[in-house]
């Protein structure tokens, strides 16, 4: 049973006079075995807070805290958070020139393990999980990532969690840019980890799509940096049916009032 | 986590179309040329419009103008180290093979001929050698005229060879340079790989002219292994025949200063060229590389690859990349693409991509020129999936590296190759390729 737990989050990006806050106190509680939507318009701080809690270092982390298990996230480097079981499938995921995804995957499962994984059962366990995505065996000698389409990137995002095992998976748009088909594959393939075993997956998205393939315990609506609405399942039908209008709207509403109090403060 | 610096690409400097008299009128701009790169993070990046000349620097300052050519080293004069040629070259150190006496001596040879290959010698008065590119400059010339004939690889036409020719070249420690010339012909609708495998310690200066046939798919390999405080100068040239495919895959490590230049030019409409190269020089090593591709017939493509690294006080890399698409090259497509990797500070890259476009009824044109750090998107990448920054670094320069070598295609030499570089990065720990099989 793990719990990772984000309180009161700020983040910003840039240096000097032109950082910005991007996060503005999130909090956020996801334990193994929940699936929680993360739901917001695009601009709205969802990938920085994926890349926040994974350690890209363009973001500066200004308050609040991240723990797993009570361990502070933020105090380790990205590799140990990785080892302490946080897995980031990205939205954007990143080649890498004359490294093939079977090297690239042995090398990250050895890191994981601390050693090397059986060779015949790794074999067979990267075969297994790339058919069950309805993945090309060629793919495994191809370079990482490099002239995949969209669709293929996010099916070896979804290889990676299924084959590295992680206590909490973090999908930042995994369903944008997807075909029906990829879309069904890919959510299957984050149902069957979700099943076997004790994850927490929070489920990033700016479309209620994926919310049809993957059934959502929590939901919480995420607007300028932080959540501002969260609820069960009927809130992503709230959400399908009347979109994000009347939120932006009080955010925005709310944004000026603290505007004008810091004005005031001033 | 990592090294701060990362690759960024600006954008690319384009000017209005020059008339195609004055970009090749003689002695137009022959000294001009963007400034040099320091190795920090700089880069540029393109499509270029038809029609229009770019230059990988941010002030295009004029075009080039034809380029001379001669076999006699007196029509170029000595060079100063001021000359477009040879700014880039530490002429001092140069000055081993520019000044070096015409001598016998000469390389070690060990060959591997497969069966239908012929190796022959011929003299310096052969109709081949009249026929052959000319010298682009005054070292080129002399070794043309010191090489006293050249060394002849001939393949026939149609053969299809069942493994690569190897010449491997070792210098034996002389003090005089060693003058060579090598002419490898392949006969039409040929299929051969040649692999020319440098090493030893030598003062060498040699030219290669590749004769590619009508059809002929030709892989040519350059490795430069050579031992510390080898010079190696070299002029390739390929002609590369209607509808014929021309590969070269260059690779240079060792030496103290190589400089090569490697021109392409096409004898027939259908050609294609791909020019891949891969260089890490280490403390005080200089490379340079210089490329150079003439379209002047239709329907000719060419591609570009050239990455390196660099690591040591004083370690130092070249890299030119001319093309030109004459007014008849119709059809023509072409993309070239330079991408260092400064790995410690002192080290410094030069890139300088340059295209020069006279038509607009090409297909694409492009060029790309990158120096940097390691790109943290990669490393944070890897090391989200829990691989540590150090492993992960490893990662990226063998990936870097292998992206280039593993179009040599032959296994035995890409291993060896890999080999000599990741001794010099310091072993991965433990991790052999694991491959899955379908
Ligand atoms: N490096 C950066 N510099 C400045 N602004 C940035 C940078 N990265 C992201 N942003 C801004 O942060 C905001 C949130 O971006 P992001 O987290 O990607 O949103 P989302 O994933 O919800 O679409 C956007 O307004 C974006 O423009
Ligand atoms: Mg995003």
């Amino acid at each position: 049973m793990s719990v990772l737990e984000i309180r009161d989050l700020h983040v910003s990006v840039g240096e000097g006079d032109d950082a910005k806050e991007i996060l503005r106190g999130v909090d956020l509680t996801v334990r193994s075995g929940e699936t929680h939507a993360i739901m917001g318009p695009n601009g709205s701080g969802k990938s920085t807070l994926a890349y926040s809690i994974a350690g890209h270092p363009k973001y500066t982390i200004t308050g609040g805290t991240v723990t797993l298990d009570g361990e502070d996230v933020l105090a380790m480097a990205v590799d140990e958070r990785a080892r302490a079981g946080l897995f980031l499938a990205m939205q954007y995921p990143v080649e890498v020139p004359g490294v093939s995804v079977s090297n690239f995957l042995r090398t990250a499962a050895t890191a994981l393990k601390g050693e090397a994984p059986k060779l015949r059962t790794w074999v067979k366990d990267v075969k297994t999980e790339m058919a069950g995505l309805e993945m090309d065996p060629a793919f495994a000698e191809r370079n990482v990532n490099e002239g995949f389409s969209g669709g293929e990137k996010k099916r070896h995002e979804i290889l990676q969690m299924r084959l590295l095992k992680p206590k909490m998976a973090i999908l930042d748009e995994t369903d944008s840019g997807l075909d029906v088909d990829a879309l069904r594959i890919v959510s299957e393939g984050v149902n069957r980890t979700r099943e076997e075993g004790d994850v927490g997956v929070l489920l990033i998205t700016h479309y209620t799509r994926i919310l049809r393939y993957i059934k959502p315990d929590f939901v919480h609506v995420f607007v300028a940096g932080r959540v501002v609405d969260e609820g069960g399942p009927e809130l992503a039908a709230k959400l399908e049916d009347e979109g994000y209008a009347a939120y932006i709207k009080d955010s925005n509403e709310q944004a000026s009032a603290e505007k004008a109090a810091e004005v005031v403060q001033a | 986590m990592s090294a701060p610096d990362h690759t960024s690409t600006t954008d690319l400097t384009t000017q209005p179309s020059t008339l195609a008299s004055e970009l090749f009128a003689p002695g137009v701009g022959a000294q001009a040329g963007p400034p040099t790169t320091p190795a920090a993070d700089t880069g540029s990046a393109g499509e270029a419009v038809p029609g229009a000349h770019s230059h990988g620097g941010p002030t295009p300052t004029g075009s080039p103008a034809e380029r001379f050519t001669s076999t006699d080293p007196d029509a170029f004069g000595v060079p100063t180290g001021r000359e477009e040629t040879w700014r880039f070259t530490p002429m001092k150190r140069m000055r081993a093979l520019l000044d070096g006496a015409p001598s016998d001596a000469h390389l070690a040879w060990t060959t591997d001929l497969p069966e239908g290959v012929e190796l022959t010698s011929v003299e310096a008065d052969d109709p081949l050698l009249k026929g052959l590119p000319e010298p682009v400059d005054r070292l080129a010339a002399l070794t043309r005229a010191r090489s006293g004939g050249a060394a002849v690889v001939r393949v026939p036409q149609e053969a299809q060879l069942d493994r690569p020719v190897t010449l491997a070249l070792a210098g034996n420690d002389d003090d005089a340079v060693v003058w060579g010339q090598l002419v490898i012909e392949v006969g039409a609708f040929a299929t051969a790989t040649i692999v020319l495998d440098h090493t030893g310690l030598a003062k060498y200066s040699g030219g290669v002219s590749v004769l590619v046939g009508d059809s002929a798919q030709v892989k040519l390999v350059s490795v430069q292994d050579w031992a510390p405080g080898t010079v190696h100068g070299g002029q390739y040239d390929a002609v590369v025949g209607r509808d014929a495919t021309f590969q070269q895959v260059v690779v240079t490590l060792g030496g103290d200063l190589v400089r090569l230049v490697s021109n392409v030019q096409y004898a027939g409409p259908g050609g294609s060229a791909e020019l891949f190269g891969v260089y890490f020089a280490d403390e005080t090593q200089h490379q340079e590389h210089r490329l150079w591709v003439d379209h002047a017939v239709p329907n000719c493509t060419s591609n570009v690859l050239y990455k390196g690294a660099l690591q040591g006080e004083e370690a130092r890399t070249v890299w030119i990349g001319d093309v030109r698409i004459r007014p008849a090259a119709t059809g023509t497509e072409t993309y070239e693409l330079n991408r260092n990797l400064v790995l410690t500070d002192g080290a410094r890259a030069d890139s300088v991509p340059n295209l020069e476009i006279e038509t607009g009824e090409i297909v694409g044109a492009g060029h790309a020129s990158a120096t940097g750090r390691f790109d943290d998107e990669q490393l944070f990448y890897l090391c989200s999936r829990g691989i540590d920054a150090e492993t992960a670094r490893r990662l990226v320069v063998r990936g870097f590296f292998a992206d280039v070598v593993q179009h040599i295609g032959i296994d035995s030499l890409q291993d060896r190759l890999m080999g000599t570089i990741e001794a010099r990065l310091g072993a991965l720990p433990g991790l052999e390729e694991q491959e899955v099989p379908a």
